[in-house]
């Protein structure tokens, strides 16, 4: 098992110098600069390029920021007074986790209890009113959905603010609006899974022991189905935290994928690679987790694993 | 008497979205405290559905128990609530099911998934149920229980995870247990052991069997008694040896003349023409009088009751009515009958070879470390004409072998020479297609080795459409070939779903002639064919090798089919062959310990033969230890070769010897 995680360890370094070496290399030749400002005269230019190293061959340019990289640092953002990239990932990641663990929480649970009810009255009410919930999750984006709760929940009902973050009852509505792809997502999953462990002749095998349906869902069925749906649970992950940035932008939440957007309109080189940077690091983190929690659910992987 | 079980008048079907499926149309039967009651059938028969029925196991939504009753200790199992129906299942009736493989649940204990039943049923403390756990895996011949319970099912092999379906199942000590195929998914010497071992729990609890097979050798070893059902309805019910040796429903005569016996010499199995109806829309009469040629006029207008014979033995046809006509014995004439009987006499393998294979190996890389020496040096040759068997349990390398010859694998060393070529030279395109014309390959699973969205047309002159026909040559041809394989021009133009399993495994073997090869390949053709249709495949392949001259290897695990078929056989254990003779100096005269192992472990149609036999036990650990670097296969005898050490082949010459005088 040790071996296994150092590999993949290994592997991991591997995927994340391609993805810095591709982001650096396309942002550097895609026209267009961080200084772009045509009221700036060209010797200003020519000093600020200077400053930030930018006149130097784009080989030399990667490789100091590789030494830089390895030393924890990000560079300083170019837009933001010098203030070190770090510094602004680290203040701006706290509102879009905190916004995308509760929608991936919310999701997951209402997902796998749709996607449950469904299997279990298989082709009833139960069911197709589950899978009409999971189609409309999935095909209505969800700023419109945002856009309803802000309105009925938010200024008809005034139950919750509109907007703005501050305390749980600011991401409340927020949560709800992310999670509805999340729930659509696990619940279509949830259902196909579940139906097909139903299928199976170790669930005849658990009734003719005599245990209730109850029982032979809660031991025999879910932890089977939940084999499949645990890997697409980790890009859901990093979909939802990454991919709230319209959401954030609708409820003025200070959020990561905000910002994100900001520094792509203004090409702030160092913000954009920081920040693809930190996301890519998500990502394979939350790849190699969840590769390492299918073993524990699952125990013939845990052994194939443990033996190579 | 006091019965344990009673099934009155069993009516069950199944709503689908083409209608009612009648899968069990009235079955009575009665089960005695610690007897076996077999239950033989194709598949279709209704076995299942009844076996499942006894303890309500059928899919609720759709199933329909339309009338009878099932008596359990004087209860009607059919009215009870679910809740009644819990306490029964796994406490009093329990179940063992066909696949081991899939039976267990993949991500528990096994110690756990054992326990379960006796927790749900008693209140014993968990100290104790442990206790319990480790007796039965125990009883049911697992070493180290204390440690392997907490193992997870993919640790086991098949057998041993088979063991352990059958120690859940007497975890509360049950007064029923339902064994649904238990051993069709095992090979033979696995099988010969489960069957020892739930005959001897059998007899230490006083357990009542209710036994559902399609294996009629298997019946004659367990059952005491035995119902043969087909189209859901049981059509012949009485004590095992009444049903072997004073058959009475012409269809139990069909099934048992249609496996081959070892010591049967005739050149052509029986086989029933034809294939079961259709569930959805049954014929008028009795559902078996299209495939009978014993049938009567009044087969064809109403169905038979069940006539008494003996005190035990009933059967329904009308042949026992008193005005029916005396009964003629079964006719050796089938469908696939010889075109020319003085074929027959000739000697049809001339001794040229055909095939030769020298020092074939055929290693599997797994990683760095490992490799999986899956075929391991073996040399044979096959004679033209001839049909060459090769026997071996699962993981021998038997179909490894079959499938380098055709060039699927690439070869680690080794010679295979076919038709004077040396395949590994075979390399530019036009000797390649050379090649595939020559050689080709019968597949065993009728249902996944045809392409369901082609026409059945489109199938079989896929490979001779290189060729270039024009269309209406290559419509002639396609339907040439339909005749050929006993099927009509008609089904050209359908799709491979609309056929049964022995159709379209006709199909598949019209494909093979199509491009007229020498040599034909044929893994396990018919291991996924019920008992009545493979004596119509294996007929048919015997017709095509008697008409066109045809070579085959014929790799198979049953070995009373290879017996029958084949000219020569290998046996093949861990990757070599072990043996090798013709089939009948094999079966005679088995010499390596793995063949009298592997024959004595084959269960046979038989119950007398049965009752005395005993089992030659193979020491796989033993073998395995031993140094066999000494041993090569030597000829022990004309033409038989057995793989063993020179002091082992001195001892052997000398039992012939003894043998022959």
């Amino acid at each position: 098992m040790f071996r296994y995680i150092m590999s993949r360890i290994g592997y991991m370094f591997v995927t994340l110098f391609i993805i810095i070496l591709l982001s650096f290399v396309l942002m550097q030749t895609l026209p267009g600069s961080p200084f772009n400002d045509e009221k700036l005269p060209p010797a200003q230019k020519e000093l600020l390029y200077e400053k930030y190293g930018l006149d130097k061959p784009v080989a030399e340019q990667f490789v100091t920021y590789l030494k830089n990289l390895s030393q924890g640092d990000l560079g300083v953002s170019f837009t933001f007074d010098n203030r070190p990239v770090t510094k602004i990932i680290s203040e701006r990641i706290g509102a879009s986790a905190i916004l995308g663990m509760q929608a991936i929480l919310l999701g997951t649970m209402v997902g796998l209890l749709l996607g449950i009810l469904a299997a279990l009255r298989h082709n009833t009410f139960w069911d197709y009113g589950a899978m009409l919930i999971a189609v409309l999750g999935i095909s209505i984006p969800s700023f419109v959905f945002a856009g309803f709760l802000q309105y009925w929940v938010g200024v008809k009902l005034g139950w919750l603010p509109i907007a703005f973050w501050g305390g749980f009852e600011y991401s409340i509505l927020p949560t709800f609006a992310l999670s509805v792809s999340v729930v659509a997502t696990i619940a279509r999953f949830t259902r196909i899974e579940m139906l097909e462990v139903l299928g199976q002749e170790y669930i005849i095998t658990a009734k003719s022991k005599g245990l209730s349906s109850f029982e032979i869902i809660g031991k025999h069925g879910i932890r089977n189905a939940l084999i499949p749906i645990i890997t697409i649970i980790g890009p859901l992950i990093v979909n939802t935290i990454t991919g709230s940035l319209v959401i954030e932008k609708i409820f003025s939440i200070p959020g990561l994928g905000e910002q994100f957007v900001n520094s792509i309109i203004t090409n702030d080189y160092q913000l954009i690679m920081g920040t693809t940077i930190f996301y890519a690091v998500l990502f394979i983190v939350v790849v190699l987790i969840v590769d390492i929690l299918y073993g524990f659910i699952d125990p013939r992987i845990r052994v194939a694993g443990g033996n190579r | 008497m006091d019965y344990i079980l009673q099934v009155k008048n069993l009516h069950v079907s199944f709503d689908t979205y083409a209608g009612e499926v009648q899968a069990v149309r009235g079955v009575s039967f009665d089960l005695k405290a610690g007897e076996t009651l077999a239950i033989v059938g194709e598949s279709g028969s209704g076995k299942s559905v009844t076996s499942k029925s006894l303890v309500r196991l059928n899919p609720p939504e759709s199933t329909r128990v339309k009338n009878g009753e099932i008596l359990f200790e004087g209860k009607n199992i059919l009215n009870i609530t679910e809740q009644e129906m819990r306490k029964i299942r796994g406490a009093d009736i329990a179940m063992i099911f066909q696949d081991p493989m899939t039976a267990l649940n993949p991500t528990m204990t096994i110690g756990k998934q054992i326990a379960e039943s006796i927790r749900k049923h008693t209140n014993m403390g968990s100290t104790k149920v442990k206790d319990r756990v480790i007796e039965l895996l125990q009883m049911v011949g697992i070493k180290d229980a204390e440690t392997r319970i907490k193992q997870y099912p993919h640790q086991f092999s098949g057998g041993m995870r088979q063991r352990i379906v059958i120690a859940m199942a007497l975890a509360c000590e049950p007064k029923i247990i339902i064994a649904d195929e238990p051993t069709t998914a095992l090979d033979v010497s696995i099988q010969a052991q489960i069957l020892e071992l739930l005959k001897h729990i059998q007899q230490q609890m006083g357990l009542s069997i209710v036994f559902i097979t399609h294996d009629l050798g298997v019946v004659a070893k367990m059952a005491d008694r035995v119902a043969v059902m087909y189209a859901g309805k049981i059509v012949e019910i009485g004590l095992v040896d009444e049903v072997f040796y004073k058959t009475t429903h012409p269809y139990t005569k069909g099934l048992l003349a249609a496996m081959p016996r070892p010591n049967m010499m005739s050149d052509e199995l029986y086989s029933i023409p034809g294939s079961p109806p259709d569930l959805l829309n049954l014929p008028q009469g009795d559902a078996f009088a299209e495939r009978n040629k014993q049938a009567l006029k009044i087969d064809f207008i109403e169905e038979p009751p069940l006539f008494q014979i003996s005190d035990t033995h009933f059967a329904a046809t009308w042949l026992l009515h008193e005005l029916a006509p005396k009964t003629v014995p079964l006719e050796n004439k089938s469908e696939e009958s010889m075109s020319s009987d003085f074929v027959l006499e000739q000697e049809h393998t001339t001794k040229e070879n055909l095939i030769l294979v020298k020092g074939l190996k055929q290693y599997f890389k797994l990683d760095k470390h490992n490799t999986v020496k899956a075929v391991d040096d073996i040399s044979f040759n096959i004679y033209k004409g001839e049909i060459f068997g090769l026997v071996g349990e699962s993981g021998c390398g038997k179909s490894t072998t079959g499938r380098s010859l055709i060039k699927l694998n690439d070869m680690t060393a080794g010679e295979v020479i076919i038709d004077g070529k040396d395949i590994r030279k075979v390399k530019s395109k036009k000797e390649l297609l050379e090649f595939n014309r020559k050689v080709q390959m019968i597949f065993q699973d009728p249902y996944s080795s045809l392409n369901p969205r082609m026409k059945v047309a489109d199938i079989i002159a896929e490979g001779l459409d290189i060729h270039h026909l024009n269309v209406n040559q290559r419509q002639e041809k396609v339907h040439d070939l339909l005749e050929t394989v006993g099927l009509n021009k008609e089904h050209a133009n359908r799709y491979p779903h609309e056929f049964s399993g022995g159709q379209r495994q006709r199909i598949g073997i019209a494909r093979a002639l199509a491009v007229e090869p020498d040599f034909i390949i044929a893994d396990e053709p018919i291991s996924a064919l019920d008992v009545s249709i493979q004596a119509q495949i294996v007929n048919l392949l015997k017709k095509l090798q008697k008409e066109k001259g045809l070579t085959y290897l014929f790799i198979a695990h049953d070995l009373s089919m290879v017996k029958y078929i084949s000219d020569r056989i290998g046996v093949m254990y861990r990757g070599k062959i072990v043996e090798m003779a013709s089939s009948e100096e094999l079966y005679e005269n088995p010499i390596h310990p793995y063949t009298k192992s592997l024959l004595s472990a084959l269960p046979l149609p038989d119950p007398l033969l049965e009752r005395e036999r005993k089992r030659i036990i193979f020491d796989d650990q033993s073998y395995e230890g031993r140094n066999r670097e000494n041993e090569i296969l030597r000829e022990v005898r004309k033409g038989h070769f057995v793989m063993c050490t020179e002091q082992e082949y001195e001892e052997y010459r000398k039992t012939i010897k003894v043998v022959n005088h």
